[in-house]
Formats: structure tokens, sequence, C-alpha cells
């Protein structure tokens, strides 16, 4: 009998170095709820001032990276 | 080879049924100019009335300028206006107001439209009837069910109060829902449920029909309750549903305007001002065109990265 060899799944961080969609996507994601839950939160004038900037990181790296191979 | 006779017949028959002089020239052009040439008014219409006005509202938001004022001098002031929106303590205040109606319209409509997806499913007799019937309220105009549930609130003569009366004993001219500071975020909240409510119903159900019976029958071979195939299949495998309806339904009352617009105007005070009503204040009432536009453009974003997600989330759905 041969040995069946089963490659290693490939950590968060190598799957983010190689430039594919799916992570990057959650990463852009992550960033646009984050910045709208900023925007709408009650309690830090801070965040509220921040929000805008991180909704439109978000939304241009989202833009960015659809463009990447899956 | 075998495409230029279909090209020309092609060129010929758009050439025949136009005048003469152009059909000469029309003969002499490729399939994809021709489709072009079809297609380009549209595009020519769509930068028009989508594009331009995008981009103009970009290039107002970086100036002075004011609507009511047109042969003012227009100055350029940069950033300035996005730094004042984001340090406004009345902007930040109708996010928040936006904030409280955008979580309860969804809990609400989602708890109710998943419930009412689930018991539709059963299919039990006149279940199609009951569906229509369900689905009325979403089939008519945000105008007509401001002005009638205006109607309805009335503390004199409206049925709502009547029935909170009739449930709960209060008296029915001793509360008003819309005149009050703390009923009118809830009367928003209300008639909004009430309305989309049998939208969210429709995705879940689609969600629910898509789900194939031989896994309940296998479930039923291993003995499962209901009470476990409900946990372990229905509600998984509807949940891409039922975030799709989420994220609709978010976008969607994140920018609301007509019904509250008609409901409460904003009032009593700024109770229900959500951040399109401080929008339609800045712009037409009290005429700051470039901070407004500042706004429009803060929204616009807000909304566009929410679609990116929306998008995403259609496109797992579409996988399955």
């Amino acid at each position: 009998m041969s040995d069946i060899h089963v490659p290693p799944r490939p950590s968060l961080v190598t799957k983010i170095l190689r430039l594919r969609r799916g992570p990057w996507e959650n990463i852009a994601t992550i960033l646009i709820g984050l910045g709208v839950v900023m925007l709408m939160q009650p309690y830090s004038a801070t965040a509220y001032a921040y929000s805008f900037i991180t909704i439109l990181a978000g939304t241009i790296l989202f833009a960015i990276v659809s463009h990447f191979p899956e | 080879m075998t495409e230029l006779p279909a090209q020309t017949a092609f060129a010929d028959r758009v050439a025949e049924a136009m005048p003469s002089g152009i059909g000469k020239t029309v003969r002499g052009l490729s399939d994809k100019a021709i489709a072009w040439l079809f297609i380009g008014p549209t595009i020519l219409l769509l930068l028009a009335i989508n594009i331009f006005p995008l981009i103009w509202t970009i290039y107002l938001s970086f100036t002075n300028y004011r609507a009511n004022r047109p042969n003012a001098e227009v100055k350029y002031v940069g950033l300035d206006w996005y730094h004042r929106i984001l340090g406004d303590a009345d902007v930040w205040a109708a996010m928040q107001t936006t904030a409280h109606f955008v979580i309860w319209t969804i809990i609400i409509e989602t708890v109710l439209g998943f419930g009412l997806a689930w018991l539709i499913d059963k299919k039990f007799r006149g279940h199609a009837l009951w569906t229509t019937v369900i689905l009325i309220p979403m089939m008519l105009s945000p105008a007509v069910v401001g002005n009638f549930w205006t109607f309805l609130y009335q503390p004199q003569s409206g049925l709502f109060n009547y029935a909170i009366s009739f449930v709960t004993g209060i008296d029915p001219s001793s509360f008003q829902m819309l005149g009050s500071v703390r009923l009118s975020p809830w009367a928003i909240v209300i008639v909004d449920a009430w309305m989309w409510t049998p939208y969210v119903m429709l995705i879940c159900l689609a969600g629910l029909r898509s789900i194939p019976d031989y896994i309940y029958e296998a479930a039923e071979v291993d003995r499962a309750s209901p009470w476990r195939q409900f946990w372990s299949i229905t509600l998984p495998m509807a949940l891409p549903f039922i975030m799709l309806a989420v994220l609709f339904r978010g976008i969607e009352n994140f920018k609301m305007f007509d019904m509250v617009n008609l409901l409460t105007g904003g009032g009593p005070g700024s109770t229900t001002e959500v951040v399109s009503i401080t929008l339609k204040r800045q712009a037409f009432e009290s005429w700051r065109t470039g901070y407004s536009s500042a706004l429009a453009i803060i929204l616009f974003v807000t909304v566009f990265g929410l679609a990116n997600i929306y998008v995403k989330a259609l496109n797992r759905v579409k996988q399955r």
C-alpha cells in the first residue's frame, strides 16, 4: 500500500499573501462592516470621525480585490 | 469565413430598415459597430442621468456653493464639509436614529418574515390565498402607506389607538403614536415592518423551498425530532437567504426617506430625523448645498460598500 500524501492546508497569512480574492474580499467586508458600525454607534465621537475613511478604504479595497484571481 | 455572410445579411437588414442615405453607411459597418450604434444612446442617457449628477455632487461637496444663490462666487473649500459632518453632533444623532430604525426593523422583519415563510411552507389548505393576502402591503406605494397609517395613528379616530385600547384597556386618546417623543420612533418601525415583512417572507420562502426533501427523510429515518430538524437542517440551509434579506432591508432602510417624511417629517423635534431627512433639511431648508453634497457622498459610499457585501452574499446563494 502506498502512502497518500495530503498537502498541509495553507494558513490564513499564506492565503492573504497569495493575493487570492476570497480572503481579501473578507478583509474588505470586515472593514466596510466596521466602518458602518463606527458611523452609527452612540459611544465614541472619535470612532464616528474615522468611520467614513474606514468605509471608503474598505470599498476601494473591495473594488480592487474583486479583480484578483479566485 | 462562415461569419461573413451572416454579418452582411444583418447589416443589410438594418440598412433596409433605414433611409437610403444612412442605409449605405450602415452596410459598411461591422456587427460590433452596429451594436454600439444601438446601445450608444442608452449609454449616453445613463451617463447623463446617473454618472453626471454623481460627479457633479462630488464636485459640489468640495465647494461652498448654495443653490439659492446661483450667482454668488463659488469657492473651493477642500475637505472642510467632510470634516464638519464627521464632527457634527446633529448628524451623528441622525445616524443613531437611523441605526435604531434599521436594527429594529431588521430584527422584527426577519423574525416575522421567517416565521410566516415557515408556516406558508407547510402548504396547509388555502396557503396560496394567505400568501397573496400577506403580500398585499408590499405592493402598495410608500406614499399611500404613509398617508393611511397617518390616519390609523390619529389619537381621536385612528383604528390603531382603538386596537391598543381594546387589548390593554388604555384610553385611546391618552397617547399619540406620531406626536410623542417616546413612541414616534416605534410608530415608524411598526409601519416599515408591516410593509416589508412580506418581502423578507418571500426570500425566506425561496430558501425553505430550496431545501431538498430527502434531507428531512434521512433525518426522520435517524429519528431526529422536529426541533432538531429545524436547528440542524432548516435554519442552516435557509441562512444564506436570511442574510440576503437582512442585507437588502439594511441597505433600503439606511436610505429610508419617503415613509418617515410622510409620517413624521423627522419630528417631533428631531426624534425621528433619520439621516436622509437631515440631508433634505440641509439641502432644501438651510440651502447648504456643498455641505449636503458631502453628506450625500458619505451616504453613497456607505450604501455602495454595503451593496458590495450584498452582491457577494448573492453570489454565494447562487453557487448553492
